[in-house]
C-alpha cells in the first residue's frame, strides 16, 4: 500500500510541477532578455548618435543647402547634432517602442528599408546554412566511424584547409574562378553577382534566383561544413565507445542502424545547439558573403549605413542583431530540452 | 541432449600481439548455468563478445562458435543480426551506459522485440510493460514512459535482463550482471536472473570475479587464466576438490562471510600480461607448486574425470594426496598485537563522533539556483574508536559512509554535533593545530589508479606527505617505508603506472604511513582489486596494525571484508546508525533486521551453503536521503515491519528508533523498536556437523 502511494507520487508530481516550473522559468528568461535587448540598442544608438555626423552628408553639396534647411531636414529625420543627444535618444526609443526605428539619412523608412534586407538576408542564407549543418554532421560522423583510416584523415585535412581561409578570401576565389569559367564558355553558365536578373519573370526568374545562390552558398556551407564536421566527429567518438550502442548491436540490430539511431542520435544534441544558435543568426546577415556576391541583405545594409552616417539604421541593425542572438540563446536551449531527456528534468 | 552453444579452441588476437583469448572450449545445454570466473585481463568478457560477434573489426578471431551446430564466426551481418537478441542475448555490466539516453525505458524494450517479431508498435510497446512487469519493476505501465536515468542502477538491471529475454532467447550471456550493483539489490537481480531462466529455459553463461555469485547460480564452473581456460567441472567439483593450483588460490584468498579466522592466504604476483606472456605455464611465476617442467611447455587442458578439465601438470599428485589450499599455500603469519591484550575501557579514544550532522542544500534550476531541499546525507551518528581498534562503517551507496570520512577528514567545525580526533575537539582548532592533527590522521583511497599522481616518481610521492611537514632528508625515509608495505627500494624511481593495482594501493598506503599517523582513514581500500591481490592487501593493513598500533576507520560496502579486518563494525542506512558492536555479535546475532537482510544477501563461496540458504530480500530501492521516511527510515523497506501489527506498525512510523544497547550483550546496540537477535549466516562448522 505504501509503496504504490510511494512510486505513484514519484511519477506524477514532477511533471505536473515541472510544467509550472517551466512556464514560469520561460516568463522570466524572456522578460531578462528583453532588459538585455534593450540595454544593448540603446548602448548602440548612443555611440552611434554621438560619434556619427550625418550633417557631412548634406553640408558639402554643390550648390551649397542653406543650414536652415539642413537643420530643419535633419530635425525631421531626428538626426540634428544641435539637438541634445539625450532628448533625440528619447524620440528614438519613444518611437522604437511603438515598433517605429525613425528615418534613414535621406528620409526613407528604416521599418521597410530593413523588412526588405531581412528577406534578402534569409533567402541568401537559410540554404546555405542548413546546409552546412546536415552535411558537416553527415561528414563528421563517418569520419568518426572511420577513425584513423583514409577517409576520415581527407576530411579532417580538408576541413582544417577550409578552416585556415578566411571567408572574404574564399568568396572572393570563387567568384574569379567563375568568372573565367563563364568566359572561357562563352555564357553565363553560373551567375556571379546580384540576387536575381529583374528582366526575367515566373519560372525562369525562380531558375535564375538559384543559379545566382549557388556561390554565396557554397562559400556560405563550406566553412560551416568543416566546423560542424569536427564538432560532430568528437561527439560521435565519444558515444561510440559507449555500452547504449554495443547494447543497441546485441539486440539485434544492424551495425548501420545502431549506429545511425542509437549513437548518431545521442551525439546530435551538442551540435544542434550549436546549428539552433546559427539558425537564429541567419536574419543578421553575413556581410562578406552579400558585400562580395552583391546581395542586399542586413550585413552589407550595416557596412553602408557606417559609411554614410546613418544612426537610425546603425541602431536598427544593432537592437535586431541583439535580439536574434538571445532569441537564438534562448531556441537552443529549447532544443536541447526537447532533444536530451536528462536535461529536461533539473 | 545436444548443447545449445558449442565453443572450440577459439582464439581472439588484437592489434598489436595481444592475445587476449589463446584456446577457449566449452559447450552449454538447455537450462544449466555456465559459470567463467577469472581475474580482470583474464580474457573472459572478450570471449563472451566474439561469440555474439560484437568486437572491433581489427580482432582477429580463430575457433568455432556453433549455436544449434550452426556456425556463428565468419557469418554475415545479415545472418548474424537475426540470431542476436534473438538466440543469444546479453546483459552487460554497466546498466547506466549500456542504455540509450536519449529513448525511453519501454521504447527500447518495444525495439528490441520488433527487430525480430513482426508485430505494431502498440502491441511491442504492451510487451515490453509486460517485460517490465516480470522482472518486478512496480507499476510497469507508468515507468516504460520513463528514460533510463530515472531509473536506479537496479531497476536498470532488472530492464536489461527483460530486454535480453524479450524474444525468448535460447541463451543468456550475463557479463559481470551484479558488480556494479550493491549486495541487496544483488540478491534482488540475482533472483530475478533465476525467474528468466525459469520462464525461458535458457542457458545462461555467467561471467564474473565473483566466486560467491557464481557458487549460487552455476552448475558448471569454468576458470580463466591468462586467456585460458585452466580449469573446468562442475560447481562442488571445483569449490569442494579444486586440482589447479590457480583455483585452490583463488578459494583461499576470498575474505568469507561466515567468519573463518585467521590470515587470508594471498596469491603472490600478478597476473601477466596478455603482451608478454611467460614461456610455459602462465601461471608458473606465481604458483607455490612449481617445478622445472612448469616454464618449459604450457600444460594441456586434460580431460581428469566426468566433465572434469584441468591444465596443471601436477594435478594428479594434487588429487592423489588430497591436497588443500593450505597444503599448497604458504598460510602468511601475523604477528599479534600487544594492545588488544588491554580490555577496551583502559585504551585511549583515538576518534570520537557525537552526534555529526551533515546536511546538504538541494538546489534546483540552471540560470536561478533556488533551494528546494535537504539532503540528510549523514544524520546524527556517534562512534568511537579506540587504540588499536578497526571499525568499519558499512552500508549501502548512498548510506552516508563517504561523507562521514570527508567531515573527519576536513577538520572543520561540523554543522552540528563533535568530532574529536586525539582528544582535541575539530572545532576549537586554529590552523597550526589542525595542520598539526593532520599528521596523525591519514587517509588511504579506493582508487589506487587515480589516488597517485601519475607524473611522480614513487619515492617523491611517498615523500611529498614529509616534505610538506618540513622534515629534509627523506630519502632514507621512503626506502623504509616502501620496504614496510612490501615494496622494493629501487621502485621509488619509478613511475606509477609500471606497478599493478595491488603495488599501487600499497604505494598509497605507505604515503598514509609517512608521518607515523595514529588514525588511518581506509576509503574502501581494496574493493577496486582483485580478490587474489586483495587478500595480500587486507593481510598488509592486518600486519601494519598490529606492528604499529594503529586504529583504522575503514569503510567498506563487503562485510566480508570487514568481518575479517575490523574488530567493531556500524552499519549504516540513509544517514544513521541501523546497529552497532563488535563484529562477533553483529555478524553471529544481527539484531537490525536492515543488518539481517544485509548479511542475507552476501553470497558464499560455498555451493552447498548457496543451495540450502533461506535469503531475507528486500524489496524497492533505498529512498532519496533528501526525503527520508517518517521514523525508522527503514520500515519502507522492511521485512518486521511487514510482518508487525497495525498497532505495533504505529510506533514504527512515529518514533525515530535510537541506537540501543541489546540487554545481554556488552558491545551491541541496535536502532530498532522490535530488535531481535537471529542468526542468518550459517555457520562453516554447523554444515560439516550434519
Amino acid at each position: 500500500m505504501l509503496g504504490v502511494a510511494f512510486v505513484k507520487g514519484v511519477n506524477r508530481s514532477p511533471v505536473q510541477c515541472d510544467r509550472r516550473v517551466m512556464g514560469k522559468y520561460l516568463l522570466r528568461r524572456l522578460a531578462m532578455n528583453a532588459v538585455l535587448v534593450a540595454i544593448a540598442a540603446s548602448l548602440a544608438y548612443m555611440l552611434a548618435a554621438t560619434t556619427m555626423n550625418p550633417r557631412a552628408s548634406y553640408e558639402g553639396r554643390q550648390p551649397p543647402v542653406p543650414e536652415a534647411v539642413i537643420d530643419a531636414t535633419l530635425d525631421a529625420y531626428n538626426l540634428n547634432d544641435k539637438t541634445p543627444v539625450f532628448e533625440r535618444y528619447v524620440t528614438w526609443a519613444s518611437g522604437v517602442v511603438t515598433g517605429d526605428f525613425g528615418k534613414t539619412w535621406n528620409g526613407a523608412s528604416v521599418n521597410d528599408e530593413m523588412g526588405r534586407r531581412i528577406g534578402v538576408s534569409l533567402r541568401l542564407l537559410l540554404i546555405g546554412t542548413i546546409l552546412g549543418f546536415a552535411i558537416g554532421v553527415i561528414l563528421g560522423a563517418y569520419s568518426a566511424v572511420k577513425q584513423y583510416k583514409i577517409q576520415d584523415r581527407i576530411i579532417g585535412v580538408s576541413s582544417f584547409v577550409v578552416m585556415a581561409v578566411p571567408v572574404f578570401v574564399l568568396a572572393t576565389l570563387l567568384a574569379i574562378a567563375t568568372y573565367n569559367l563563364n568566359r572561357g564558355l562563352g555564357f553565363t553558365l553560373i551567375e556571379y553577382t546580384g540576387e536575381y536578373n529583374p528582366r526575367l519573370s515566373g519560372w525562369d526568374q525562380f531558375l535564375n534566383r538559384l543559379n545566382h545562390l549557388i556561390l554565396p552558398t557554397i562559400s556560405l556551407s563550406v566553412g560551416s561544413i568543416a566546423f560542424y564536421s569536427r564538432i560532430q566527429r568528437n561527439m560521435m567518438l565519444d558515444v561510440l565507445g559507449q555500452d547504449f550502442v554495443r547494447t543497441a548491436m546485441a539486440k539485434g540490430l544492424r551495425r548501420r542502424t545502431a549506429l545511425f539511431k542509437h549513437a548518431l542520435r545521442t551525439a546530435l544534441i551538442p551540435s544542434a545547439t550549436y546549428f539552433a544558435f546559427a539558425l537564429g543568426t541567419v536574419f543578421v546577415g553575413a556581410i562578406f558573403t552579400e558585400k562580395i556576391f552583391a546581395w542586399h541583405g542586413m550585413g552589407a545594409w550595416l557596412v553602408d549605413a557606417i559609411n554614410q552616417n546613418d544612426v537610425n539604421s546603425v541602431a536598427a541593425v544593432s537592437l535586431f542583431t541583439a535580439a536574434c542572438i538571445l532569441l537564438a540563446a534562448f531556441m537552443s536551449d529549447l532544443l536541447v530540452a526537447a532533444l536530451d531527456p536528462r536535461v529536461r528534468v533539473s | 541432449m545436444s548443447p545449445i552453444l558449442e565453443v572450440n579452441d577459439l582464439t581472439v588476437t588484437f592489434p598489436g600481439g595481444i592475445q587476449a583469448v589463446r584456446g577457449v572450449s566449452y559447450q552449454v545445454s538447455r537450462g544449466e548455468v555456465l559459470g567463467i570466473v577469472g581475474e580482470s585481463g583474464s580474457g573472459k568478457s572478450v570471449t563472451s563478445l566474439a561469440v555474439m560477434g560484437l568486437l572491433p573489426k581489427n580482432a582477429v578471431i580463430s575457433g568455432s562458435v556453433r549455436l544449434h551446430g550452426r556456425e556463428l564466426l565468419g557469418m554475415d551481418e545479415d545472418e548474424l543480426v537475426r540470431v542476436r537478441g534473438k538466440a543469444i542475448s546479453m546483459i552487460f555490466q554497466d546498466p547506466l551506459s549500456a542504455f540509450t539516453p536519449v529513448y525511453t525505458i519501454g521504447d527500447q524494450l518495444a525495439e528490441a522485440v520488433r527487430i525480430h517479431q513482426k508485430v505494431g508498435k502498440d502491441k511491442a510497446f504492451k510487451r515490453a510493460i509486460e517485460l517490465l512487469d516480470l522482472v518486478g519493476i512496480p507499476h510497469p505501465t507508468v515507468r516504460a514512459k520513463a528514460f533510463p536515468h530515472e531509473f536506479s542502477g537496479g531497476m536498470r538491471q532488472r530492464a536489461m535482463i527483460a530486454m535480453a529475454i524479450a524474444n525468448d532467447p535460447d541463451l543468456l550471456i550475463c557479463d559481470e550482471p551484479t558488480t556494479a550493483l550493491d549486495v541487496t539489490i544483488q540478491a534482488q537481480i540475482l533472483d530475478v536472473l533465476k525467474t528468466a531462466q525459469r520462464e525461458t529455459g535458457a542457458g545462461i553463461v555467467m561471467i564474473t570475479h565473483d566466486l560467491g555469485v557464481i557458487a549460487g547460480m552455476a552448475d558448471r564452473v569454468l576458470v580463466m587464466y591468462a586467456g585460458r581456460p585452466v580449469e573446468e567441472g562442475r560447481v562442488d567439483d571445483i569449490y569442494y576438490r579444486p586440482r589447479m593450483p590457480y583455483t585452490m588460490g583463488l578459494l583461499a584468498s576470498i575474505p568469507r562471510v561466515d567468519g573463518a579466522e585467521g590470515p587470508l592466504v594471498p596469491i603472490e604476483g600478478a597476473p601477466p600480461s596478455p603482451k608478454n606472456l611467460p614461456p610455459g605455464c602462465p601461471f608458473a611465476p606465481r604458483c607455490p607448486m612449481r617445478i622445472d617442467a612448469c616454464e618449459q611447455e604450457e600444460p594441456p587442458l586434460v580431460t581428469i574425470g566426468d566433465g572434469r578439465h584441468v591444465a596443471c601438470i601436477r594435478s594428479r599428485e594434487i588429487e592423489h594426496k588430497n591436497l588443500s589450499s593450505t597444503d599448497v599455500y604458504p598460510v602468511p603469519v601475523i604477528p599479534p598485537s600487544d594492545i588488544q591484550r588491554v580490555p577496551r575501557e583502559q585504551r585511549a579514544k583515538v576518534l570520537e563522533l557525537d552526534n555529526l550532522v551533515r546536511h546538504y542544500p538541494l538546489m534546483k534550476g540552471a540560470v536561478f539556483k533556488r533551494r528546494v531541499g535537504t539532503v540528510h546525507a549523514v544524520d546524527g551518528i556517534s562512534f568511537d574508536i579506540v587504540e588499536g581498534e578497526t571499525l568499519a562503517l558499512v552500508g549501502e551507496s548512498g548510506c552516508g559512509k563517504t561523507t562521514t570520512l570527508q567531515q573527519i577528514m576536513q577538520l572543520e567545525p561540523p554543522q552540528d554535533g563533535r568530532i574529536v580526533v586525539l582528544g582535541k575537539d575539530s572545532a576549537k582548532l586554529d590552523k597550526a593545530s589542525r595542520k598539526a592533527l593532520r599528521r596523525d590522521l591519514q587517509i588511504v583511497f579506493q582508487d589506487p589508479m587515480a589516488a597517485l599522481d601519475p607524473r611522480m616518481p614513487v619515492g617523491d610521492i611517498v615523500a611529498e606527505p614529509l616534505r610538506a611537514h618540513g622534515q629534509k632528508n627523506v630519502s632514507a625515509k621512503v626506502v623504509e617505508l616502501l620496504e614496510l608495505v612490501g615494496l622494493a627500494a629501487e621502485h621509488a624511481e619509478r613511475y606509477p603506472q609500471h606497478f599493478s593495482g595491488g603495488q599501487r594501493q600499497r604505494i598509497g598506503i605507505a604515503r598514509a604511513l609517512a608521518l607515523e599517523p595514529k588514525v588511518l582513514v581506509l576509503d574502501e581500500p581494496v574493493s577496486a582489486l582483485d580478490v587474489s591481490i586483495q587478500a595480500g592487501v587486507i593481510n598488509l593493513l592486518e600486519e601494519l596494525k598490529n606492528r604499529l598500533g594503529l586504529s583504522y576507520l575503514f569503510v567498506a560496502h563487503d562485510l566480508a571484508v570487514v568481518r575479517h579486518l575490523a574488530d567493531r563494525v556500524a552499519v549504516m542506512y540513509l544517514g544513521r546508525i541501523a546497529e552497532i558492536g563488535t563484529v562477533e555479535n553483529v555478524y553471529d546475532r544481527p539484531a537490525h533486521p536492515y543488518t539481517q537482510a544485509l548479511l542475507s544477501a552476501i553470497p558464499l563461496p560455498d555451493p552447498e551453503m548457496e543451495r540450502t540458504r533461506k535469503r531475507i530480500i528486500l524489496e524497492g530501492d533505498l529512498p532519496s536521503p533528501a526525503d527520508p521516511p517518517s521514523g525508522c527510515r527503514f520500515r519502507t523497506r522492511c521485512p518486521k515491519f511487514a510482518r508487525l501489527s497495525e498497532h505495533e506498525r504505529r510506533r514504527c512510523v512515529e518514533e525515530e528508533p535510537v541506537v540501543i544497547k541489546l540487554a545481554n550483550a556488552v558491545d551491541h546496540g541496535a536502532a530498532c523498536h522490535y530488535a531481535e537477535e537471529i542468526e542468518v549466516i550459517p555457520a562453516s562448522d554447523d554444515l560439516e556437523e550434519k
